[in-house]
């Protein structure tokens, strides 16, 4: 059985705990790549991240990204959508056809 | 491509036939893989762009709706009302296998099947707008789920066609013509080799005639 995480600093994903999601307030860098890992192998199948986070842990990130579980999304956070997510799904069209040739540059 | 020396004998020819139809048959159902993966690729990703567009903005108002709900009423307030949530998201990860790669099912269950059984506190201390907020959450978490689900699907397929068009690429631009190019070099070899025995098998008959009876067969 696995659970949900949110992860992220605490005004982004108080929320998040209302839904029964487990949420991680985290304030550093070291704080938070230490706790993706702790999460990952600790049973959770989805880990939702805010942007700002995930982009300072890309290389934590990445190690999770060829393995099934967990599903690392990013999520805006409350400071505003940075557009990473969206970047991301490009960065994998760019990755399969060898350039985005579906959403544009 | 001669930068492996290639013994020209027949048992190596037989081999590097063997290998250059193995290596073709390769290619075509390489190629048929990468085709097929990139047609549902394209697919999902696209479903996956929306979705995400839709939780991106789902999730902004939600937020906007916290903002709100977060001025209407003190701090320890708001904490004390989410502290222990009444909901509980189990989710069960199944796989699903499209053209071998893994791809994740999430199912989620939640502890009480009432979808408005979401507010964990009682509404005398909070503002309304907290309701509003936390319901607007609620109501992409569907979504957000579906999301996790075709984003994850679509990065594994992105990694899996990468891998399969360098093989693609590789068996068409490099195995197979190197195979082909050595079949040529040693079956070339190998005629060579039988004419200059037959040459020689025909200067040594001569020779022979020609000790046995001082006979010429040119003069």
């Amino acid at each position: 059985m696995y659970k949900i995480a949110v992860l992220g600093d605490y005004d982004s994903i108080f929320g998040f705990a209302a839904l029964g999601l487990d949420t991680f307030a985290v304030q550093t860098r070291e704080e938070a790549a230490e706790k993706l890992h702790q999460l990952a192998q600790g049973g959770y199948g989805i880990i939702y991240i805010t942007e700002k986070l995930a982009a300072e842990l890309t290389h934590e990130i990445e190690k999770y990204q060829e393995q099934v579980t967990p599903a690392i999304i990013q999520i805006p956070g409350i400071a505003g959508n940075t557009g990473a997510g969206v970047a991301g799904v490009k960065k994998s069209v760019e990755q399969a056809v060898g350039s985005d040739i579906i959403f544009g540059s | 491509m001669a930068s492996t020396q290639v013994t020209p004998t027949r048992m190596e020819l037989t081999r590097t036939k063997k290998k250059l139809v193995t290596a073709i048959k390769g290619h075509k159902l390489l190629k048929d893989k990468r085709d097929e993966l990139m047609r549902q690729f394209l697919d999902l990703v696209k479903v996956n762009m929306e979705l995400r567009e839709k939780v991106e903005a789902g999730i902004r108002s939600a937020n906007r709706n916290f903002v709100i709900a977060k001025a209407g009423m003190d701090e320890a307030t708001l904490n004390t009302a989410l502290m222990a949530p009444k909901q509980e998201v189990d989710l069960e990860v199944g796989q699903k296998n499209v053209m071998s790669v893994d791809i994740p099912v999430f199912e989620t269950k939640t502890r009480t099947a009432d979808a408005n059984d979401i507010y964990s506190y009682g509404f005398a201390f909070t503002s309304s707008d907290l309701d509003g907020a936390v319901k607007s959450l609620a109501d992409i978490l569907p979504d957000m789920l579906k999301l996790a689900e075709t984003e994850k699907a679509c990065q594994l397929m992105a990694v899996e066609i990468e891998k399969t068009r360098r093989r693609v690429n590789a068996l068409e631009h490099v195995i197979i013509p190197e195979a082909q190019k050595n079949i040529k070099y040693i079956t070339m070899k190998l005629d060579e080799n039988e004419r200059s025995t037959q040459i020689r098998l025909m200067k040594v008959k001569d020779m022979m005639l020609e000790e046995a009876h001082h006979y010429k067969e040119k003069e």
